[in-house]
């Protein structure tokens, strides 16, 4: 087979897959943090294309777009978590979970609405647009440019969370919120800016996302579904779990779309149901965490 | 004055009703002895004045200030420091780490200082401040609990069963550190049932039985009174 077809595909999984990670970190610290399963991720994900395309109709640049989307769309999410889930944390768990089920569908058809149902064409920048010979091949600058911003972002949370007194607070907070309280921490502070932080993160995969596709109102179901997969992989409440799970459902859809293409949507939950009989708490899981 | 002061206190649990008209108070740099039967309501009097019980209604004085209607948050940044039963070291922090989780609401900018300092009072943590704070024993976690709530040098700090599973040595160790505190001004509420240690730390001695307050007087009175100890401490 050839082999420069062969990395273009892997290269595409690659930036396939660091979308993915955006949308299932956002999902798994979320989770880890606050213990709700957010069903609203991939309409979020969705608003924040949207958010994108507005901002760039306005600002006539992406740069504009690819800055100020995701923290409108995260300034949004903790709206909603002050406003919408924090009433419900002292109910059961199914209660934000169906709070956030349904929030999904009225972002969904708000756009439709306001956006209508047709998809919109989203076009990276001029100076995004093209190839660059990589010396084993032909590879797309945007899609370059896609890992580059995951990558940074990637470095700037594993500093944020290791290297930081907030981060460290977040990860005690994440395993035993109770103690932080009697240390002085406001954890439903904490907490807030987490959620609009996972947001945050989601609308940016939706805000990269948008060149490589269409953006429609439905672009955020097939997302959160990977997303579940992506978190299911690599261990809920995991962030390197999120990370590699992540790239490797990417790599492995886009490989198997050009060996099997109708096999390519199957094998991620042919992948998930792998793990989960072989490892039930994912790659990075630990054991007892979302089970 | 009164560090503590605490009167109609109730707290329930769900629909069970703990604790029943609580009342006592704790003068500024005095060891008090609150002891009791397991289930009497001990920890769930450390709990409402912590504000971690579901529900608690009454009057919490402290220094001076109302605290009932305050977050958990804000009456440890009054200065109420809290060591609960459980130690609740976190899983996968070094023993350096959770010491700075005492501090990050201090915003204390010499952190290492701090630490430096409570290392010396603590020669067994010092040894260990890289090692992650679960895999240690349960004496050196409880030494552990006790350190993460003193580094911020609060002016009350609330003691759930410190000697607890606590070998004999270390207990006394415990003992010397308890007084040295006082010394330095700080106050101490020592839940224990350890009672006749307890009791010869303490100034005054508390008993709470069923969720009230059924006697009252000065540690060494009640140490003399082995009726009293026997009717409602046995365990
Ligand atoms: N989470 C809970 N839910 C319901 N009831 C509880 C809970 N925790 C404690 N209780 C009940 O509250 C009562 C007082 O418990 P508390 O823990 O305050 O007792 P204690 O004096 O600290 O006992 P011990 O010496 O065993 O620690 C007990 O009857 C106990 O069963
Ligand atoms: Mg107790």
């Amino acid at each position: 087979m050839d082999l420069e077809l062969f990395l273009m595909q892997l290269f595409s999984g690659l930036a396939l897959g660091a979308i993915l990670v955006m949308v299932a970190l956002g999902l798994t610290i979320i989770f880890g943090m606050l213990g709700i399963v957010n069903f609203a991720h991939g309409a979020l994900f969705m608003v924040g294309a949207y958010a994108g395309l507005w901002v760039a109709s306005l600002t006539g640049s992406f740069w504009w777009a690819l800055l100020i989307a995701p923290i409108a769309v995260g300034a949004f999410g903790m709206l909603v978590e002050r406003v919408l889930i924090r009433p419900l944390y002292k109910r059961t768990p199914d209660d934000p979970l169906l709070l956030t089920f349904g929030l999904g569908y009225v972002l969904v058809e708000a756009v439709r609405i306001t956006f209508g149902t047709d998809g919109i064409p989203f076009s990276a920048p001029e100076s995004l647009q093209g190839v660059v010979d990589l010396g084993i091949g032909y590879f797309p600058l945007y899609r370059l440019f896609v890992l580059g911003v995951v990558a940074v972002i990637l470095v700037l949370l594993w500093v944020a969370l290791e290297k930081t007194r907030f981060g460290l607070v977040v990860r005690a907070g994440a395993r035993d919120p109770l103690i932080m309280r009697v240390l002085g921490v406001d954890v439903s502070r904490l907490w807030l800016l987490v959620f609009g932080l996972g947001v945050g993160l989601t609308a940016l995969g939706g805000v990269l996302a948008a060149p490589m596709r269409n953006v429609s109102p439905e672009m955020g179901t097939l997302v959160l579904a990977e997303a579940f997969v992506v978190t299911v992989i690599g261990g809920m409440g995991s962030l390197l779990g999120a990370v590699v799970a992540g790239l490797l459902v990417g790599v492995a859809v886009s490989m198997t779309a050009l060996f099997a293409p109708e096999m390519a949507t199957i094998v991620m939950f042919g992948l998930m149901a792998l793990i989960l009989l072989v490892r039930p708490q994912g790659l990075f899981g630990r054991p007892g965490v979302g089970a | 004055m009164a560090m503590l002061e605490i009167s109609g206190l109730n707290a329930w649990y769900g629909a069970s009703h703990i604790l029943h008209g609580v009342h006592f108070e704790v003068e500024a740099g005095e060891i008090v002895a609150l002891v009791g039967r397991n289930g009497a309501g001990k920890t769930s009097t450390l709990r409402s004045v912590m504000g971690l019980m579901p529900r608690a209604t009454g009057n919490v004085r402290f220094d001076g200030q109302e605290i009932l209607s305050k977050g958990s948050h804000e009456r440890f940044r009054m200065g109420l420091g809290y060591v609960p039963e459980e130690r609740r070291i976190v899983p996968s922090l070094t023993v350096r780490e959770n010491l700075q989780l005492g501090l990050v609401a201090a915003g204390r900018t010499d952190e290492r200082a701090a630490i430096d300092e409570i290392a010396e009072s603590f020669p067994r943590l010092k040894e260990r401040l890289n090692q992650q704070g679960t895999t240690m024993s349960g004496g050196e976690q409880q030494m552990l609990a006790i350190a993460r709530a003193m580094i911020s040098k609060p002016k009350m700090i609330l003691l759930d069963e410190p000697s607890e599973g606590i070998m004999p040595v270390l207990v006394e160790e415990m003992g010397v550190l308890f007084r040295r505190l006082r010394d330095q001004g700080t106050t101490l509420l020592l839940v224990e049932q350890n009672v006749e240690w307890a009791l010869k730390l303490a100034s005054r001695a508390i008993i709470i039985d069923q969720g009230e307050i059924v006697h009252e007087s000065s540690a060494a009175a009640l140490l003399a009174d082995k009726d009293i100890q026997d009717r409602y401490c046995a365990v």
